[in-house]
């Protein structure tokens, strides 16, 4: 037996004529009218791509219309490494519905210069700490957050740990020490530094 | 007889502050992360007023050891034995999400026995979490004997797992594919009768605690969250179902052959803490049955592969490495350099605290691009405020323990 060649294999069958998910009816009826692409992943999980603009009423509609109750998790992935171009931030957000038992998830792409989100937490208060980790560790910021502060890293660490930038060594603790040290002593000792 | 008189007309939240001598004297506290009835290193930013909380905010990230850096530095392969490290009073249940996870990226099948090993370690470690949880809630209560009779059982688990994994803790034992090693007779014949012997155990607990009119009053209408509010402040696990939600992972999206096994969802009524002491108990109960079963289909199945045969991800067994220069080889290239199909993939277990996910990207070269973990207990933890704000202090230790997390999966 010959596994097939990924080389060789067929391209990817075009959406429109695959036979229809029901959960993928669900969600383009409820995002009717809405610009947002559809796609799958590995896991058969239907996946929604949009412009950040959107996210608000597509979470809501999504809540609302498709019957996703509860948010499973919201977090990011910076592909600087594999595309190496802006918009290098994907936040991905994944919804479940109890109800019908299924999942959908839904990306959104930032650039570095200008990472920002309208932040769910009015929808869904759950998404506090997961908005909250996702800046922490890539720097994302979500709009409308009532609590926007780093979650794990220590408040005034100056990095994005997760960040592809970040070494995976990390920056030792007592060179930062050592960094606020110094700014520390200016406000004593201008001559300093 | 002498009639009370109060200086304060009680708060639109602070109804339970009319016998507080100390009402009015706003004292800020500072719990943790150094103590005992915050189960690990969490710290609790406390307002108070008196004896009722005002304000309260969880701090966490004291014990983060940034896993999911660790993830993209190591590797897909070398990454297990940190699962262990994430809730580790379950160490089995992590391993297992995360070759769950990476088994649906690279589309590997695990045969049968090897899925239901696979099950008979997840319900053994359920048990095992579950036992921590009454154990450590009932010692915050007072209860201390508890402590003592759940840790008894535990040790006979951490006996067994010993045996077979050659680990107390920290078991690392599962590969993607499957499981290391097969469970044999002598083993099977041991988990039997601890599984038997341990539903009698099971009612001893309850007649310690259900009944108990101490462990009654502190838990009853004790941080109720309502159906509406458990979703919405994204909780999963035993503190939904004890809201009232039937919703279990096993049963709604089934994986490692759940669909195949008889076992009731046990469901709460109020969402007090009580309510989620009486499910844990009946899971602890579901559990046993379920092992029970894994046991009986492990005899019919007794000679079947329990790692699948795939070399490009699978490692290959041990006897065959020292013999064989084709799968020397093989070895070499999965532990340094297991790379993954191209792609995404999410995989949500039904672990002890809720619903325990691995969200896997991979570009397919052999260093992952993300590794998020979807922790159950930095949710229970978010929620805490959710429940406690408007009680009494005290309320606060039965509301921790109720919620059920670990630290080092919540900081990760």
């Amino acid at each position: 037996m010959t596994a097939p060649d990924p080389a060789n294999a067929a391209p990817e069958a075009a959406v429109d004529t695959a036979p229809e998910n029901p959960t993928e009816t669900r969600v383009r009826a409820a995002l009717d009218g809405l610009e947002v692409s559809f796609g799958a992943a590995q896991d058969a999980i239907v996946c929604v791509e949009f412009e950040r603009e959107l996210l608000h009423t597509v979470m809501e509609r999504l809540r609302d219309s498709a019957g996703f109750e509860t948010l499973t998790f919201v977090t990011c992935v910076d592909h600087l490494a594999s595309t190496a171009t802006e918009p290098r931030f994907e936040v991905v957000h994944q919804l479940i519905s109890l109800a019908h038992g299924d999942r959908v998830r839904t990306r959104v792409r930032l650039t570095s210069d200008d990472a920002t989100l309208a932040s769910i937490t009015d929808l869904w208060p759950g998404a506090g700490f997961m908005e909250r980790e996702a800046y922490d560790m890539f720097g994302v910021r979500f709009e409308g957050h009532p609590n926007l502060k780093r979650l794990l890293m220590p408040e005034g660490y100056g990095h994005h740990p997760l960040r592809k930038d970040f070494p995976q060594q990390g920056i030792e603790p007592d060179r930062l020490y050592r960094e606020w040290d110094r700014e520390r002593r200016k406000d004593w000792n201008p001559k300093e530094s | 007889m002498a009639t009370k008189t109060f200086e304060y007309a009680p708060g639109p939240n602070l109804a339970a502050l009319n016998d507080d001598p100390l009402h009015g004297e706003i004292m800020q506290l500072s719990m943790g992360p150094q103590h005992p009835a915050t189960h690990g290193v969490l710290r609790l930013e406390v307002e108070l007023d008196g004896e009722t909380i005002r304000r309260l905010e969880p701090e966490v990230g004291f014990l983060h050891r940034g896993k999911e850096k660790t993830c993209e530095s190591l590797g897909w392969a070398k990454f297990f034995p940190h699962t262990d490290r994430l809730d580790y009073v379950q160490p089995l249940m992590n391993n297992i999400g995360y070759a769950l996870a990476l088994e649906k990226l690279a589309g590997i099948e695990v045969p049968q026995r090897g899925q239901e090993i696979r099950v008979l370690l997840m319900e053994i470690s359920r048990i095992a979490a579950h036992l921590i949880y009454l154990g450590t809630t009932a010692i915050d209560l007072g209860a201390v004997s508890m402590f003592f009779n759940t840790f008894k059982e535990r040790e006979k688990i951490y006996e067994i797992l010993d045996a077979y994994t050659g680990h107390r803790m920290n078991n690392t034992y599962v590969r993607i594919g499957g499981v290391f090693a097969d469970v044999d007779e002598e083993l099977e014949a041991h988990l039997r009768s601890f599984l038997e012997g341990f539903r009698g155990e099971v009612d001893t607990f309850e007649k310690f605690l259900t009944g108990n009119r101490i462990w009654y009053d502190r838990n009853r209408d004790v941080g109720t969250i309502t159906k509406d509010e458990a979703l919405a402040w994204a909780l999963t696990g035993p503190n939904l179902r004890g809201s009232g939600v039937e919703h279990d992972l096993r049963k709604a999206q089934p994986y490692s052959g759940y669909e195949d096994y008889e076992f009731e969802v046990p469901v709460g009524t109020v969402g007090d803490c009580y309510d989620r002491y009486l499910v844990r108990v009946e899971e602890m109960r579901q559990s046993t049955a379920i092992a029970l079963q894994a046991l009986e289909r492990l005899k019919a199945s007794r000679g079947g592969e329990v790692l699948a045969e795939d070399r490009r991800y699978v490692l290959p067994p041990k006897a065959k490495v020292h013999t064989s220069m084709e799968e020397l080889i093989f070895q070499f290239k999965i532990v340094t350099d297991l790379s993954l199909p191209r792609g995404e993939a999410y995989q949500g277990i039904e672990s002890s605290k809720g619903e325990l996910g691995f969200f896997v990207v991979s570009d397919g070269t052999s260093r992952p691009v993300r590794c998020h973990i979807r922790a159950p207990g930095l949710y229970n933890v978010q929620a805490i405020p959710l429940v406690a704000e408007g009680r009494l202090f005290s309320d606060m230790v039965a509301i921790i323990g109720s919620l059920d997390f670990v630290m080092g999966e919540v900081d990760r």
